[in-house]
């Protein structure tokens, strides 16, 4: 019996590429929960309201202070026993944006900071509502030079959705154990499962440098 | 007669000139011990065209900022066109009121740094508020938009972004802007200030249209002494957050009264 057999391989390619498209879908859902909550948490504490940005703050903190893979445990093993009850995909789709959300609500942050204040200013000198002032001045502008690392925290989370097999989820990686548990053979599944990741990580990665030198003003 | 008498008319307030338009009771501001205003009464007829020169941080634009609400006063009362725009009582922190955002309405800012929205288009940028603020119809906002950039001679750069401009052409087009909400008083806080000097000479211009055609009332801090001559009925010259002297600009700055508005006029035209 050889270390690689490639009859082997070929054959489990179907069912990884299954569990592959289960984790495209992942990231992507919880992809728009991230940049919609993190979005809405980071203008919630800009606004700096007393009681409710502080729940904010400790909450950001909590998630960027425990592992991803805790919060999905405590979701998915955890909740039940208090009768909160989820399949695992949605889930886990949730956790991980939810987790997320903490991060790029930093992100929106920094790029709602070096906005310059007369844009502040001179929507206020023409009486422009808040809400408007956000979604047509604001928003905008601070979303605009934080493309790329958004695209950064996309790929994260590409990487990171395999986390999730250890709810039960099979997406990629999950398939990858499954196959592998099932023939005593890991080396073909966990290679193919790997190879899959980086075909789709590494050309987007090289999109976000390009996106770099579009979005980011030089000086 | 000058070519743009329509769009002109309709910039006209309809009040009598003898009105008060701007009254300041009172009012000071400080941050810490930096007191920049102290107990500043002062008051603008309706129609009036009037220069605020003095010394930087002697409160000068800080005037401007509270008539547009970018700043609280600590204390005392300013009303625009009658209606109160602050009503701060000391020791409490006064926040903006209702009354506040309803009177600020009369008010339109010119700033230093121009301040357009630089993702947006010149057009975009002047109708914005117009449809926004004040309801008005896209085709209306549109149509007076492109009759105000032509006021400012920038009609042709409509569908240009900010950045695509030369300062003196940003500049303009926040003074269409500013224009588009039909203020009653119009502020210009060194709208010269950030420009290269060649292009200083097309923002007087049209400030000066404005000036000498309608009966808006109009603050203007700067430094230019000469446009203030020719721009003002009245000449205030402030300094550590007090009017130190004010009258006819011929007055102030062929005969000044004060020393301290000797000594500054003396420093700022000495080259």
């Amino acid at each position: 019996m050889s270390i690689w057999d490639t009859n082997f391989a070929i054959s489990i390619i179907p069912i990884l590429l299954q569990g592959f498209w289960l984790t495209l879908q992942i990231t992507f859902i919880s992809f728009l929960i991230s940049l919609v909550v993190g979005l809405l948490v980071s203008i919630i504490r800009f606004m700096k309201i007393p009681v409710v940005s502080l729940i904010f703050s400790f909450l950001v903190q909590f998630v960027r202070g425990t592992p991803l893979l805790v919060q999905a445990y405590i979701a998915f093993y955890v909740f039940p026993k208090f009768g909160v009850t989820f399949d695992a995909v949605p889930t886990g789709i949730v956790v991980l944006g939810l987790n997320y959300s903490a991060y790029t609500a930093e992100v929106y942050r920094a790029g709602i900071e070096q906005l310059h204040v007369g844009q502040w200013e001179a929507a206020r000198a023409l009486s422009l509502p808040p809400l408007r002032t956000w979604i047509r001045i604001v928003v905008p502008q601070a979303v605009r030079p934080i493309i790329p690392v958004l695209g950064n925290y996309l790929i994260m989370m590409f990487k990171d959705s395999a986390i999730l097999s250890s709810i039960t989820i099979i997406e990629l990686l999950g398939s990858a154990l499954q196959v592998g548990s099932s023939y005593y053979r890991y080396l073909e599944p966990i290679t193919i499962a790997g190879i899959l990741y980086l075909v789709v990580s590494f050309p987007c990665s090289l999109l976000i440098r390009k996106l770099e030198h579009r979005f980011v003003p030089a000086h | 007669m000058s070519p743009h008498t329509d769009i002109l008319k309709t910039l006209n307030a309809t009040e009598s000139p003898r009105d008060i338009e701007i009254s300041f009771a009172g009012v000071s501001k400080a941050w810490g011990d930096n007191h920049v205003l102290r107990g500043l009464d002062f008051e603008v007829r309706a129609g009036e065209k009037v220069s605020i020169i003095g010394p930087s941080g002697s409160g000068k634009t800080t005037i401007l900022r509270i008539l547009m609400t970018l700043e609280t006063p600590d204390v005392g009362l300013v009303t625009v066109g009658g209606d109160v725009l602050w009503d701060a009582k000391p020791g409490v922190k006064n926040k903006e009121t209702k009354q506040t955002r309803i009177t600020r309405r009369k008010v339109g800012m010119v700033f230093q740094q121009f301040n357009l929205f630089p993702h947006m288009t010149v057009l975009e940028n002047v109708v914005e508020a117009p449809i926004h603020v004040l309801g008005i119809s896209k085709e209306d906002a549109n149509a007076r938009a492109i009759d105000l950039l032509e006021l400012v001679g920038l009609k042709d750069h409509m569908k240009h972004t900010p950045p695509e401009l030369s300062g003196g052409q940003q500049q303009r087009v926040a003074i269409a802007r500013a224009l588009a909400m039909r203020p009653r008083v119009m502020l210009f806080d060194e709208p010269t200030s950030a420009l290269d000097p060649e292009l200083i000479g097309e923002v007087l211009n049209v400030i000066r249209q404005l000036a000498t055609t309608t009966d808006m009332t109009m603050l203007l801090v700067t430094h230019e002494m000469r446009f203030a001559q020719e721009f003002s009925d009245r000449v205030v010259m402030f300094d550590k957050g007090v009017v130190v002297e004010q009258g006819p600009p011929e007055q102030i700055f062929k005969h000044p009264e004060h020393e301290r508005t000797q000594r500054f006029l003396k420093a700022v035209t000495a080259y």
